[in-house]
C-alpha cells in the first residue's frame, strides 16, 4: 500500500470534520474491504480516518418496532446478539454467514453498506427489510441509499451511523454463495412487515442490490413459495463472469426466493 | 516410550514447532544488511518490450539497483535449464527455447518477470517499481492450447513453429490398430483435464547472500529440492561451483510438486547478492504466486478402448495436447510422457495401448508436475473411459474392473507401456472399498435421497500410480538429465545419539518423524534419540529431493542401507569388547549380545568405544561411526487400489454435496498409519477440489481471470466429506522396505470415483461423461438441457 496520514478521531463530528477538510481522506471501519484495496494498490487515499475509536458508533438497541444497529458494530456481535435474534432472526443468521470469523470480527454493518459491493449481504437486507440508513447529516431511506454499483448516496463527507430496521411479521434470507470467495453469487431477502411485502436480491444485479417487483406483487397477493412459481428474472441486468452466467444467476434468483418464502414462514 | 517402531501411529514430532508459531520458513529468515526484491512483472500475455526507462525507479528513495534482463545478459547469466529432454516421433530432439530469467525482448505469460529493484525495504522497492516505464507492442496471444494449434496463431517463440514443443508417441500403433479390427464395441472420450494452480499455503521466497571475504553464496529458498536447485542454478544459470554455493530449503510450508523447480527468483537474489554485496530477499505475495508458480494438469485428450463381446479390454488409443506454458519449466517434458502415458494399462490386462503426445506452448504461466503429475491426468481418462465402456457394454461399473484386473499372481506384470509391476491385488483392494462403502446397499441410499429431491449417485474408481522415483539408468534412458537415487549419512553421535541426514525434504509430509521411526525400529533406541536432518547443502550429501512420492521408498531405503553399514561395523566393535566372533553377535533391542550368552554390550557402550578407541580394534577397524549409503531404486513402485465416491446432487441449484469417500489403498508397508491417512486425506482433497472446485481461467488475451483466492476455489474443510480411509497392503519387492509411497494416491484416486458419482447421480438425465470441474452451473445446465428435452417431448 501507499503512505498515508492517519487519524483516529474520538466523535463522529471530529471524524466529518477531518473528511470534510481533505477530499482525498476516507474512512476506516474494520477495513476488511478497505484493506485489500490498498494493499493492492488500487487507491490512494491521502488519509485513512479510523472510526474505531468512537464509542457512539457501536452498539445494538431494539425497540418494539425496530432494530438499530450503529455504523460501526461488527458482523459477529450482530450474528450473536440474542436481542437482534429474537427480533430478526433472518438479520442474524445473515451475519452468521458473512465470510470467516476473522472477516466477522472486523468487518462492520456500516462499512459493508458504505461499499455496497455488489456481491455482499447486507445490503439485501436494508433494502428488504426498508430499512432507514442513519448518517452524520440526515436519514436516508433504503430505496434511495444503493445508487449502483459500488455507489450509495452517501456524500464524500458523510458517515454512516447506524441502520434502523423495522422488525418485519416475517423474514428470511438465502444466499448462494460465490463457490470461490463465498460472497453472494445470488442472495434473496425476502420480507413482509409494516414496510410491505419486499424482495430485495444482492450478488446478482449488474448494478448491485435490487427489488425485485414482480415477486413482491405475487406475495403481496399470496405469501407463499408456490406464488412465486413462473415468475422470471430478466437476465439482461444480471452480472456474467466466470462463476456464473446471466441465465444462471436469473435461475437461481427463482430458487433462492422460493427457499427464502419457504424458511421465512 | 510407547511403541515407537514400525506399524505405529507416532504423533508427529514437527506439528508442536508448525502448529505453536515456532517453525523458520524461508521469510523467517532475515540477514544482517539485508535488501528486498520486488519483481516487476509482465501485465500483457505476450508483447514485445520495445524500451524500458529504469531511470525514475533508480532515483526513488531507498532503493540500491534496478536490473533487467539486460543486466543479466551482459553478465553472463544463463536461462532457467530444464531437467528433462523428451525426443519427438522420428527421434530428434523437443523444441528447448530459452528461458531468461528476465525477459528479453519479449514477454510470454501475464507474470513473467520483467525487472527487478532492490531497495532498503519492500515498501520502497514496490513504490519504485512502478516508476519503470515500459514501452510494450502488445501481440496477440496464444492463451489455449486450441489457440495455439491454429493455422497462423501467434507464435510464443519466434523459432518454434505451430508452437510445438514436442510430438511423442509410446507403443504398438499396429497392435492397437490391430485389437479395433475385431473390437465388439468401442468406447469413445473427449476430455478436458482441468489446468490447476497450486497454491501451497506458503508462498515462495528465497533469499540470497553473497560474502566477499570467501565469495561463498548462500540462498535460502522454499524448495523440495536444495541440492538440485543448487546444481541447476550453480552450474546453467549463475556460474558458481557448487563448493561456493550453499541451498538452504527451511521449513517450507506445502509444496506439492510446484517447489520442486529452479524459479527465477532464486537465480535473481543470488546474483544480486552478489552484485550489491548485500542480502537480498524476495517473498512473493498471492498474486505473485498465481500468476509465477508452475500450474498442473491441462491437457485435451480423445481416446478410444476396444472392447470384446465379454467387455474385456482389447486395446487403448489416446490422443492427448499438452499444455506445456510460456516457457519449459524444470521437469515439465516429462510430466504428459513418462509420467502419464506409461500408466495407461492402470491395472488391467489392456494388450495394446498406443498414445500420441503433442506438447504446446501457449502464453500462459509454465505447466509442471502438480501432486500425482500425469498420473492424475492417465487415471482420470483411463477411468472415465472404463465407465463408459460399462454404458456401451450395458455391463455393472464393478464387474468390467474385474474382468479386466491384472489377476495377483501375474506379478511381475509387463505392460505394454514400458513398464513392469511388482506386486499388487487389485481385488482385494476393490473388494475392501466396496464393503467399507456400503456399495451393495447404495440404491437404498439413493432411494432415500430422491425422497428428499435430491440426486444421490455413487463412482469408483481403481487406479494404479508409479512413484517412488526413479532408477537412474531408466530415466536417463528416457531422457532425464539427473539420476533419481537417494543419499542418507548416519552419524551416531559419542553417546549413542543418532543424526540421521536425509537428501529428501520434508515439507508437510511428516519426514521428521516416520524416518526417526525407522531408526528406532532398526538401532532399539527411542525416537528421542534421533534426529533428522534435512533441506541444508551444506549438512546433507547430495540428495534429490521430494517429489513423486519417493522420500520413504527411495529415502528411505538409503537409511536401510546405511544402518546396515552401522551395525556392521558396530558388530566389530561389539565383538572385540566382547571378545568374541563377530559372527557370533546377535543386534537386538538396541544390545549387542553374544549369541547364546547373557554378555552384552548397549548401542552407547559401542557408540562411545567407536569415538573414544582405546580399547579397539584400531588395526583393522577406523574410528568413529557414521555411514553414508546411496540408493538406486530398481524399479518404480506401485501404489493402487480403489477410491469410491458418493455425492449428492441438489437438482434445482446443481450444487454437489460429497457426502462419503471411502479410499482403500496399497501403499505397501506402512510405517506410521496417522501420517499415512493423514497424506491420504490431503491427497483426496486436492482430489475433490480438481473434480468439483477447482480451475484455472485465461482469456482469450491470456489474461488471468481466476488470479486470487475471490476466483479461484481452493477446497475448504466444508467441501469435504469424512473421508475413510483403509490400507490393503502387498509389499514392494524390490525394496528393503516393502513401501511403495502414499503422497499422492489420494490426488490420483479421486477425481474420476467424484466425477463417476455425479455422472451417475445424473444418469436419467442423458450424460455420459462431465469434465473437471463439476461446478453447479455446469449441472444446472445438463439438468435443465434435459428438462427442456423433456418439455419439448
Ligand atoms: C475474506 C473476506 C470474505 C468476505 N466475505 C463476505 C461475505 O461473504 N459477504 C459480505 O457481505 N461481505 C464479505 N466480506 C466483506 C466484509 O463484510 C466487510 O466487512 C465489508 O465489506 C466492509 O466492512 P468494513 O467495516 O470492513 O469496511 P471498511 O473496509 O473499513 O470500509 C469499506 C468502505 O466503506 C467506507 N466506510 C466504512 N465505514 C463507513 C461508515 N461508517 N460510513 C461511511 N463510509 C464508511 C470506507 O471508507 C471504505 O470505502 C468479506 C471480506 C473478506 C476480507
Amino acid at each position: 500500500m501507499y503512505d498515508f496520514a492517519y487519524h483516529r478521531p474520538a466523535t463522529v463530528a471530529e471524524a466529518v470534520k477531518l473528511l470534510a477538510a481533505d477530499p482525498e481522506a476516507k474512512v476506516i471501519s474494520g477495513g476488511m474491504s478497505l484493506i485489500p484495496v490498498l494493499k493492492q494498490r488500487l487507491a490512494r487515499p491521502s488519509a485513512l480516518i479510523d472510526l474505531g475509536a468512537i464509542p457512539d458508533l457501536v452498539g445494538i438497541a431494539v425497540s418494539a418496532t425496530t432494530v438499530t444497529i450503529r455504523g460501526r458494530t461488527t458482523h459477529a456481535a450482530v450474528a450473536a446478539s440474542a436481542e437482534v435474534k429474537r427480533a430478526i432472526p433472518a438479520l442474524a443468521e445473515l451475519a452468521s454467514h458473512i465470510g470467516d470469523p476473522q472477516v466477522r470480527n472486523r468487518g462492520t454493518i456500516g462499512g459493508s453498506i458504505a461499499h455496497h459491493d455488489p456481491t455482499a449481504d447486507y445490503p439485501a437486507a436494508v433494502l428488504a427489510l426498508g430499512a432507514t440508513v442513519h448518517t452524520s447529516r440526515r436519514r436516508i431511506a433504503a430505496d434511495d441509499f444503493f445508487t449502483g454499483l459500488f455507489a450509495t448516496a452517501l456524500e464524500p463527507d458523510e458517515i454512516v451511523t447506524a441502520v434502523e430496521f423495522p422488525i418485519p411479521e416475517k423474514a428470511a434470507y438465502v444466499k448462494f454463495p460465490n463457490p470461490a470467495s463465498r460472497y453472494a453469487m445470488v442472495g434473496v431477502f425476502v420480507a413482509k412487515g409494516p414496510m410491505g411485502v419486499r424482495v430485495a436480491v444482492t450478488g446478482a444485479g449488474a448494478h448491485g442490490v435490487f427489488r425485485h417487483a414482480a415477486m413482491e406483487e405475487a406475495l403481496a397477493k399470496s405469501w407463499s413459495p408456490e406464488a412465486l412459481e413462473g415468475i422470471t428474472t430478466p437476465a439482461a441486468d444480471l452480472n456474467n463472469d466466470i462463476h456464473a452466467s446471466r441465465e444462471y444467476r436469473a435461475h437461481l434468483v427463482g430458487v433462492m426466493a422460493k427457499r427464502a418464502v419457504a424458511k421465512a414462514g | 516410550m510407547g511403541f515407537e517402531g514400525i506399524g505405529a501411529s507416532v504423533r508427529r514430532r514437527e506439528d508442536l514447532r508448525f502448529l505453536s508459531g515456532r517453525g523458520t520458513y524461508t521469510d523467517d529468515i532475515n540477514r544482517p544488511n539485508q535488501t528486498y526484491a520486488v519483481i516487476l512483472r509482465s501485465p500483457h500475455a505476450h508483447a514485445r518490450i520495445r524500451a524500458i526507462d529504469t531511470t525514475r525507479a533508480r532515483a526513488a528513495p531507498g532503493v540500491l539497483a534496478v536490473f533487467t534482463g539486460a543486466d543479466m545478459a551482459a553478465d553472463k547469466v544463463g536461462g532457467l535449464p530444464c531437467g528433462w529432454q523428451v525426443k519427438n516421433k522420428d527421434g530428434s530432439p523437443m523444441a528447448e527455447p530459452p528461458h531468461p530469467v528476465l525477459a528479453v525482448g519479449k514477454v510470454r505469460h501475464v507474470g513473467d518477470p520483467v525487472a527487478v529493484v532492490i531497495a532498503e525495504t519492500k515498501a520502497e522497492a514496490r513504490d519504485a517499481a512502478e516508476r519503470i516505464t515500459i514501452e510494450w507492442e502488445v501481440l496477440p496471444a496464444a492463451a489455449t492450447i486450441e489457440a495455439a494449434l491454429q493455422p497462423g496463431a501467434p507464435l510464443v517463440h519466434d523459432d518454434v513453429p505451430g508452437n510445438v514443443c514436442y510430438d511423442w508417441h509410446l507403443g504398438d500403433k499396429a497392435a492397437v490398430e490391430a485389437g479395433f479390427a475385431k473390437a465388439h464395441k468401442v468406447a469413445r472420450l473427449e476430455l478436458v483435464n482441468n489446468r490447476l494452480i497450486p497454491n501451497a499455503m506458503e508462498p515462495r521466497c528465497a533469499v540470497g547472500e553473497y560474502d566477499p571475504a570467501t565469495g561463498d553464496y548462500t540462498l535460502w529458498t522454499t524448495s523440495q529440492n536444495p541440492h538440485v536447485i543448487r546444481l541447476l542454478m550453480g552450474a546453467f544459470v549463475l556460474n558458481i561451483p557448487e563448493h561456493k554455493l550453499r541451498v538452504v530449503a527451511p521449513d517450507v510450508g506445502g509444496g506439492f510438486g510446484s517447489k520442486i523447480y529452479h524459479y527465477a527468483e532464486e537465480a535473481i537474489v543470488t546474483w544480486a547478492a552478489g552484485k550489491l554485496k548485500r542480502p537480498v530477499k524476495w517473498t512473493a505475495d498471492r498474486t505473485e504466486s498465481f500468476m509465477s508458480d508452475a500450474h498442473g494438469r491441462d491437457h485435451v485428450t480423445h481416446a478410444e478402448l476396444a472392447l470384446d463381446e465379454h467387455g474385456r479390454f482389447l486395446a487403448l488409443r489416446v490422443r492427448t495436447l499438452a499444455n506445456m506454458g510460456a516457457y519449459l519449466s524444470t521437469f515439465a517434458p516429462c510430466v504428459p510422457t513418462y509420467l502419464y502415458a506409461t500408466l495407461l494399462a492402470g491395472v488391467y490386462t489392456t494388450p495394446a495401448i498406443y498414445a500420441e503426445v503433442k506438447a504446446v506452448f501457449t502464453n500462459t504461466v509454465p505447466v509442471d508436475a502438480y501432486r500425482g503429475a500425469g498420473r492424475p491426468e492417465a487415471t482420470f481418462l483411463l477411468e472415465r473411459l472404463v465407465d463408459i465402456a460399462a454404458l456401451e457394454m450395458g455391463m455393472d461399473r464393478v464387474e468390467i474392473r474385474r474382468r479386466n484386473f491384472i489377476p495377483k499372481d501375474a506379478f511381475p506384470y509387463q505392460t505394454p507401456v514400458a513398464l513392469q509391476y511388482d506386486s499388487g491385488d487389485y481385488h482385494r483392494t476393490l473388494d475392501e472399498a466396496l464393503q467399507a462403502s456400503g456399495w451393495h446397499t447404495f440404491e437404498q441410499r439413493r432411494a432415500e435421497a430422491a425422497r428428499r429431491g435430491k440426486l444421490r449417485g455413487i463412482g469408483i474408481s481403481t487406479y494404479i500410480e508409479a512413484c517412488g522415483i526413479a532408477p537412474s539408468a531408466v530415466v536417463g534412458s528416457l531422457g532425464a538429465r539427473a539420476g533419481l537415487y537417494e543419499v542418507a549419512n548416519i552419524r551416531v553421535n559419542p553417546t549413542g545419539s543418532i543424526t540421521v541426514f536425509t537428501g529428501t525434504h520434508s515439507h508437510g509430509q511428516g519426514h521428521e518423524t516416520t524416518f526417526a521411526q525407522l531408526i528406532a525400529d532398526r538401532f532399539g533406541v527411542p525416537m528421542s534419540q534421533v534426529e533428522i536432518v534435512h533441506g541444508d547443502t551444506a549438512k546433507v550429501p547430495f540428495g534429490m529431493g521430494t517429489y513423486g512420492s519417493r522420500s520413504l521408498a527411495v529415502g528411505g531405503s538409503a537409511i536401510v542401507k546405511a544402518s546396515d553399514k552401522i551395525i556392521a561395523k558396530a558388530k566389530r566393535i561389539a565383538a572385540h569388547l566382547l571378545e568374541a566372533s563377530v559372527d557370533d553377535i546377535e543386534f537386538k533391542d538396541g544390545m549387542f549380545r553374544v549369541a547364546g550368552t547373557d554378555r552384552a554390550k548397549s548401542f552407547a557402550e559401542v557408540s562411545l568405544a567407536a569415538y573414544v578407541p582405546h580399547n579397539y580394534p584400531i588395526e583393522e577397524l577406523e574410528p568413529g561411526l557414521e555411514e553414508t549409503a546411496f540408493y538406486d531404486p530398481k524399479n518404480f513402485t506401485f501404489p493402487a487400489g480403489c477410491h469410491i465416491c458418493e455425492v449428492e446432487i441438489d437438482p434445482e441449484t446443481g450444487e454437489v454435496e460429497v457426502v462419503n469417500f471411502t479410499a482403500v489403498d496399497d501403499v505397501g508397508r506402512v510405517i506410521n498409519p496417522m501420517i499415512v491417512e493423514g497424506q491420504v486425506q490431503g491427497g483426496v482433497a486436492q482430489g475433490i477440489g480438481q473434480a468439483l472446485l477447482e480451475t484455472c481461467v485465461y482469456d482469450d488475451a491470456g489474461q488471468l481471470l481466476s488470479g486470487s483466492m475471490m476466483d479461484y476455489t481452493m477446497p475448504r474443510a466444508d467441501d469435504l466429506p469424512d473421508i475413510r480411509v483403509g490400507t490393503a497392503v502387498t509389499m514392494c519387492t524390490h525394496n528393503p522396505l516393502g513401501v511403495k509411497g502414499c503422497g499422492e494416491v489420494g490426488a490420483i484416486g479421486a477425481p474420476p470415483a467424484v466425477i463417476g458419482a455425479v455422472v451417475d447421480a445424473l444418469r436419467d438425465w442423458g450424460v455420459r461423461h462431465i469434465d473437471m470441474p463439476a461446478t453447479p452451473q455446469k449441472i444446472w445446465r445438463i439438468i435443465e438441457a434435459g428438462r427442456q428435452r423433456r418439455a419439448a417431448e
